[in-house]
């Protein structure tokens, strides 16, 4: 019961915060279409089946989840008006919203967060967020009782943001697959502040302003309208010429910085810590030269981050020194830096018995991810390795199952490449550490790195409820791999928001665009 | 009767062609490195190991290669062009969505550079040496050399941002809420720059075949005598010379269908123009089979439509055709 209480005091106290700075700036207006932008077709715009930053824009609209998170990783109520955690850790207690209704008029009930829970469970591609979760009680209509096999913190984040919506359990129960459900692009009956209108692949999403809304008032504006732009040029120019309003996760530096400069648009890096991606440079620790944890430290040192920050990014990105985003609560940066040093590198390779023959010592091969963006760090990564004698073979895969199939085979040495960290190190950072996923599938640990150490404090950090028992041990972790380098990290993807001065409320929390915007408002 | 048995010749030619063409490109896409598994999980920011496991069973996407094959062909030859596995959509369906959007572009575009390439033509065929047959030549060429994406980005900064007389993406404005009649004018706003650009490959194409044809019907004998009796040189040049002149146009403009697709990629990605051709992209970059091939059969089709309406028009312009057949 005390946990409860905190946290409905903080929510209180949040609130009134939030209020009072509401009032002193300018008061939200009721009104106008809301355009925002996307990178492309999501596949599905049902989130318990389907992850991403494209399903996440829309799915976080059309659908709510229990939590949501503000920019200081605060949990805040949002389906669950509060929540408790027992003291042994394995129960989490979530008291629902008692007017909240699906877009059809049927009320929100702890059922179908207990049918959620099963089917994200079953063909979310997150496992780990609700592996522990044994059943869920539903001891009346708007209390769901989440039993636990062990405690797990991670539950928090994973029940925030896209990861777990509330879906209804009256559509998707009904026997068919809900991976291929046909409701999950047509018809959408959803629990978010807007409803679905049209869905035009290639073209659009538009949705409008749910009336029976739980929270009074909201949300602000009558419609969202999400705009399929592949093109990020073209996504700039609308920005500037006012057809757009909002785009996110805008991460290419000379537009960012293009875009910055323009009058009547603002642009922020605030709201990706959560989403968490890290621009990184994998190697195969479990065979050739790379083998030899002398040989990956060399590499570090000989790869002057400092000129992808200032040349390649144009001091857009963040410097990134763990598998940890630099913006999560987590994050320690005082590990090994690796300072730019030439002459620590050679020594490294000589040492590990590489010597130096006509300005060459061995060959290896970098995979290159084809994202966009990617092939200027990767000629200078080059570059900068042939220096100390180590030959790079470049790699550039045509597109996404090519460059998979490479690391899936753990046939390559090192590997260019951006994984996201998703809210909590045991749903997004795990992944690439632990021994027992080992080339198991896209992103996985790929390197073939295996610590029993490493394996020992992640198990423990993943059940540790303690907030500051769980920061200690992913301290010591996060030196740990700084140490042995089975990735070398080098900066946060520079993703940013860029919006006009006529948004009010533009999403700033830890999902960026991946959360409600019922709060976000239009001025004149 | 002898129509009849050359055009079910044709077609049964036509439909042996197509079927061969899906059965390479199936073995082709198998070939390739990894499968739509992977991309899916690349949408989702990665997935467990299990997930991908069933995506690949019920995708049958781990069965030998042959009844892939098999599966895959036995429905098409029942009409049924399958599943999208990336867009979780029939694959006629998502065509069928995307298949108007290019039509309209690629035709309108295609209708313009035919006009203007022949107008063009003829202007600078009769001063080949005129100042203004340069400059035709050097604008022809320029929009021909020009990266199709580079045009499309300076059209769009020129009359999207400094001047704003056209809208930057999409071929509709979603907040407009009007009648037919609005809703059509604002896809024609849409339409223009895409349009252009497109346009702007196909013209150098169209003015410089038709200035050398032209050029050469005009040096010929019969032109010579229509000279002679006396007839005004518009009368020669736009009756007697033009008509003979635009045969080989009309071959090449039919030949430019089954471009339709390719042409339009880059056009349809710079101006988010909801369109096949970037469905095409999206589907070989995601390795979603079903969709290429779908696509692929769609296009077959267009190019065999091509084909016929390139020998109709033909027909009405140079009776020599319509003698043979």
């Amino acid at each position: 019961m005390p946990i409860k209480l905190k946290h409905l005091l903080s929510a209180v106290a949040i609130s009134a915060l939030s209020i009072g700075a509401a009032l002193a700036q300018e008061t939200p207006k009721m009104g106008g279409q809301l355009v925002v932008a996307m990178t492309g077709t999501p596949r599905v715009l049902n989130p318990a089946v389907q992850s991403g930053i494209v399903t996440g824009l829309v799915g976080a609209q059309l659908f709510a989840a229990p939590l949501r998170y503000d920019e200081d990783w605060t949990p805040q109520p949002y389906l669950a008006k509060s929540w408790e955690v027992s003291d042994d850790g394995l129960k989490v207690t979530l008291y629902l919203q008692e007017n909240a209704t699906f877009h059809d008029g049927t009320p929100i009930t702890s059922e179908d967060v207990a049918f959620s829970v099963d089917v994200i469970k079953e063909f979310h591609p997150f496992k780990s967020m609700f592996a522990p979760v044994t059943s869920v009680d539903t001891p009346d209509e708007h209390t769901a009782v989440l039993n636990l096999s062990k405690p797990h913190p991670a539950l928090m984040l994973a029940m925030s943001g896209q990861l777990m919506s509330i879906i209804p359990k009256h559509i998707y129960g009904d026997g068919q697959d809900p991976k291929n459900h046909p409701r999950n692009n047509e018809d959408v009956v959803g629990s978010g502040p807007f409803k679905l209108v049209e869905f035009k692949p290639g073209e659009h999403v538009i949705m409008e302003r749910y009336d029976g809304y739980w929270e009074e008032g909201l949300p602000y504006v009558d419609r969202l309208i999400a705009r399929i732009i592949p093109d990020s040029s073209a996504r700039a120019i609308a920005l500037e010429n006012g057809e757009l309003h909002m785009s996110t996760f805008e991460a290419e530096p000379t537009l960012i910085n293009r875009l910055s400069a323009v009058d009547g648009l603002s642009v922020t890096q605030q709201g990706y810590g959560g989403i968490g991606p890290i621009d990184w440079l994998a190697m195969n620790t479990t065979a050739g030269p790379l083998k030899d944890v002398k040989v990956r430290q060399a590499i570090a040192y000989a790869i002057d981050k400092n000129f992808i920050l200032k040349a390649i990014m144009r001091g857009t990105a963040a410097e990134a020194k763990t598998g940890i985003h630099p913006d999560s609560p987590l994050y320690y940066p005082d590990v090994p830096a690796y300072e730019f040093d030439l002459d620590k590198a050679n020594a490294l390779l000589d040492e590990a018995g590489f010597p130096m023959a006509d300005g060459k010592r061995f060959d290896i091969s970098m995979e290159l991810v084809p994202f966009p963006g990617y092939k200027a760090q990767a000629e200078y990564i080059k570059q900068a390795l042939s220096k100390v004698g180590i030959m790079v073979d470049l790699q550039a895969h045509p597109d996404f199952p090519s460059w998979a199939k490479v690391m899936g085979t753990m046939d390559f040495d090192m590997s260019l490449d951006s994984v996201y960290n998703w809210g909590d190190p045991v749903i997004g950072v795990n992944r690439t550490y632990m021994s027992d996923n080992i080339a198991k599938g896209v992103w996985s640990n790929t390197q073939g790195y295996s610590n029993a150490k490493v394996d020992e404090i992640l198990g423990m950090a993943a059940t540790e409820n303690d907030p500051e028992k769980r920061k200690a041990l992913y301290k010591e972790f996060q030196e740990i791999v700084a140490n042995e380098v089975p990735i070398y990290f080098l900066n946060a993807v520079p993703m940013h928001t860029v919006y006009s001065d006529r948004v009010g409320n533009a999403p700033m929390g830890i999902w960026a665009s991946s959360s409600p915007m019922d709060k976000v408002w239009l001025k004149d | 009767m002898d129509i009849m048995r050359v055009t079910a010749t044709r077609l049964f030619y036509a439909v042996v062609l197509l079927l061969a063409v899906l059965v390479l490109n199936f073995t082709m896409m198998h070939l390739a490195p990894g499968d739509v598994a992977d991309t899916i999980a690349q949408s989702m920011g990665g997935a467990d190991e299990e997930i991908l496991a069933r995506i690949r069973r019920d995708y049958g996407l781990d069965d030998p290669f042959l009844v892939q094959l098999a599966t895959y062909m036995g429905k098409v030859l029942r009409l049924d062009l399958g599943y999208s596995f990336y867009y979780n959509q029939p694959v006629t369906q998502l065509i069928l969505q995307r298949l108007p959007a290019t039509l309209l572009l690629v035709f309108t575009a295609q209708l313009l550079a035919l006009l203007i390439g022949v107008v063009l033509g003829v202007i600078s065929a009769r001063r080949p040496n005129g100042l203004l047959s340069h400059f035709v030549t050097f604008l022809a060429l320029f929009g021909y050399a020009a990266p199709v994406f580079w045009t499309g980005i300076l059209l769009l900064i020129a009359f999207s941002l400094k001047i704003q007389w056209f809208p930057v993406a999409g071929m509709r404005d979603v907040t407009l809420q009007g009648g037919f009649f609005e809703q059509a004018l604002d896809i024609g706003r849409h339409l223009v720059l895409p349009m252009l650009t497109l346009c702007s490959i196909f013209l150098a194409l169209y003015s410089r075949l038709c200035r050398a044809t032209m050029m050469e019907t005009l040096g010929s004998d019969y032109v010579r005598t229509a000279k002679a009796k006396g007839l005004t040189t518009r009368e020669v040049v736009y009756k007697h010379a033009l008509k003979n002149a635009l045969s080989p146009v009309i071959t090449l403009a039919g030949l430019q269908f089954s471009a339709v697709i390719s042409g339009a990629v880059l056009v349809e990605t710079v101006f988010s123009w909801p369109g096949l051709g970037t469905l095409a992209f999206q589907s070989i970059i995601a390795r979603d089979t079903p969709t290429i091939l779908g696509i692929l059969f769609f296009s077959a089709v267009m190019v065999i439509a091509g084909n016929l309406l390139t020998d109709f028009f033909l027909r009405l312009v140079d009776p020599r055709t319509r003698a043979r057949t």
